[in-house]
């Protein structure tokens, strides 16, 4: 598959699943479309830009970008990304996939939390670059053909959020919690469930939607 | 963030050459990306080694237990043979961090963490850690949560690790490779007070790669646990903490090896309240009387000065914890 640019990929543009949205002027469709823009904006020249480097051998190294084939929610792509591209970058502004949230930034909060070849990880700390190869599944992968995934109905069910800025991360740190089986108690899922936080503080539905979810697993 | 070049090491051969050359090795990346982010750190090329074949677990002739410094710490804290062995090693990882970096960071990346100090990771401030010579706005400043142990003039940041708490407990070393070959180096030896050359943080040479922590053989049976205390149950540092480790054969402790975090700079062992305890049946009251000496040789700052009192206590209540209440 030839190596494109995001700002030359139409598909990165595109929303991931315009089937499942409301209608075409709706809040996830604005919201998707023009951050996907403003990547391409942001992407484009930071990516054409040569960085300053003052060693020798970098300066005979190509420009710090590089050409990445991985896989996200069974959709593969091939992308040509600045070498800083987090993950969450990627999703968010190349893929056009605003799930996973931009909370800190820095590892500290489990909004962006996504899995990696089946492992939670925080995408934003997650350079893009090292993802050849990688599967990648957000929380726009987890329904199938129209049904919630068991997790998601599990924190509609508990009335697990509020204001659901951290819902997608705590949906998708909650499935590998359940996955890795730690889910023996009340406590434990507080313990695994402690990379992500909830300013709403709806911290015991979170845990009643976990156990839910892995009565049913 | 700056730019920088991104390379993947093929091989432990193919690394070190990269880093011989001014690349900087890229594990985990969930300390050094973070840093990047805030321009703390600025490498110009990056050597992705996570890769590399030093994921494994291994129990060596002699009976060294033998971690991959590539192994994430998920992989450890989960691994039965070390569970097995040294419990107080997997309790001080699952005590760390959360279960999403811990599926990514590494062993060796582990040990080569930064401070959390927050003038080290505010380019604004002054740091004599980051830039040597400016200044350290600890000492007047916001340091609650600084060391009281093996401080200098120049800095008094700790070193964050909990594992490299365990560690030093159980005499570790740090297998290091490079261009010369491999070299062991005693964890307590790997990492360095900041003395007048805070921003020396390790005894790593230019180019050189943690390949292995090697934990050394033990008489057995060994008891061991990690206590750790911090402001919130889980997702931060620690205020203090304590690895304990105690052989006890016939009613009587023949080995104690403690060492505590959260206080010191590095990893701060507890030869004084090891002293009290060999030789002495386990009690009580002796735990008190050993764990009285924890806090020997602290220079509180007037922000930290609870952390003198608060590790006598962690290390009581881990010896009880450990050793068991009489």
């Amino acid at each position: 598959m030839p190596c494109e640019r995001p700002s030359t990929d139409s598909a990165s543009v595109r929303p991931n699943r315009p089937e499942a949205l409301s209608g075409p002027a709706s809040r996830r469709v604005f919201l998707a479309a023009t951050s996907a823009v403003g990547g391409v904006l942001a992407a484009g020249p930071a990516a054409a830009e040569a960085a300053p480097l003052n060693m020798e051998w970098a300066a005979s190294a190509p420009e710090p970008s590089t050409c990445v084939t991985l896989t996200v929610n069974g959709e593969r792509h091939t992308l040509t990304m600045d070498n800083r591209t987090s993950l969450l970058d990627l999703l968010r502004e190349h893929l056009g996939l605003t799930g996973a949230k931009k909370g800190c930034d820095a590892g500290a909060c489990g909004a962006c939390t996504v899995l990696v070849d089946g492992r939670r990880v925080v995408s934003c700390l997650m350079l893009a670059v090292r993802l050849e190869g990688a599967e990648i599944t957000t929380v726009e992968g987890l329904e199938r053909g129209g049904r919630l995934h068991p997790l998601q109905q599990a924190f509609i069910d508990q009335d697990a959020f509020q204001c659901g800025f951290c819902t997608p991360g705590q949906i998708m740190s909650a499935l590998g919690c359940v996955q890795e089986a730690h889910t023996g108690c009340a406590e434990e899922i507080r313990e695994w469930m402690s990379g992500n936080l909830c300013r709403c503080g709806c911290y015991p539905n979170i845990v009643r939607a976990v156990e839910q979810a892995a009565r049913g697993w | 963030m700056h730019s920088f070049v991104y390379t993947r090491a093929s091989g432990l051969r193919q690394a070190l050459d990269a880093a011989r050359r001014g690349g900087r090795y890229l594990a985990g990346g969930t300390t050094l990306v973070d840093l990047m982010r805030e321009t703390v750190e600025r490498p110009a090329v990056l050597v992705d080694i996570a890769g590399l074949p030093l994921r494994d677990v291994t129990l060596t002739a002699d009976g060294t237990l033998r971690i991959g410094a590539l192994a994430r710490m998920a992989e450890a804290a989960a691994h039965p043979g070390i569970r097995a062995a040294h419990p107080v090693v997997c309790e001080a990882l699952e005590l760390s961090a959360s279960p999403q970096l811990r599926t990514v960071a590494t062993i060796g990346g582990n040990l080569m963490q930064r401070t959390r100090c927050p003038y080290f990771r505010d380019v604004t401030a002054a740091c004599n850690k980051r830039e040597p010579g400016s200044g350290c706005p600890a000492r007047e400043g916001v340091h609650r949560t600084h060391a009281i142990l093996g401080t200098s003039r120049q800095c008094v940041a700790t070193h964050p690790s909990d594992l490299a708490v365990a560690l030093a407990a159980l005499d570790a070393d740090v297998r290091v490779l490079g261009p010369g070959g491999e070299r062991a180096v005693p964890l307590t030896a790997f990492l360095l007070p900041p003395g007048d050359t805070p921003h020396r943080e390790h005894a790593l040479g230019p180019g050189e790669l943690i390949t292995a922590v090697d934990i050394p053989p033990h008489p057995r049976p060994l008891r061991s646990g990690y206590l750790k205390v911090r402001d919130r149950r889980s997702l931060e540092f620690a205020l203090t903490s304590a690895a304990v480790a105690l052989h006890i054969r016939g009613g009587v402790i023949r080995e104690a090896k403690l060492a505590a975090g959260g206080v010191g700079t590095v990893p701060w062992r507890l030869p004084a309240v090891e002293r009290r305890l060999i030789g002495e049946r386990p009690s009580n009251r002796l735990w008190s009387q050993a764990a009285a000496r924890a806090a020997d040789g602290a220079r509180p700052l007037p922000g930290n000065r609870f952390k003198t009192e608060l590790l006598k206590r962690t290390v009581e209540r881990q010896l009880r914890v450990v050793g068991g209440g009489r």
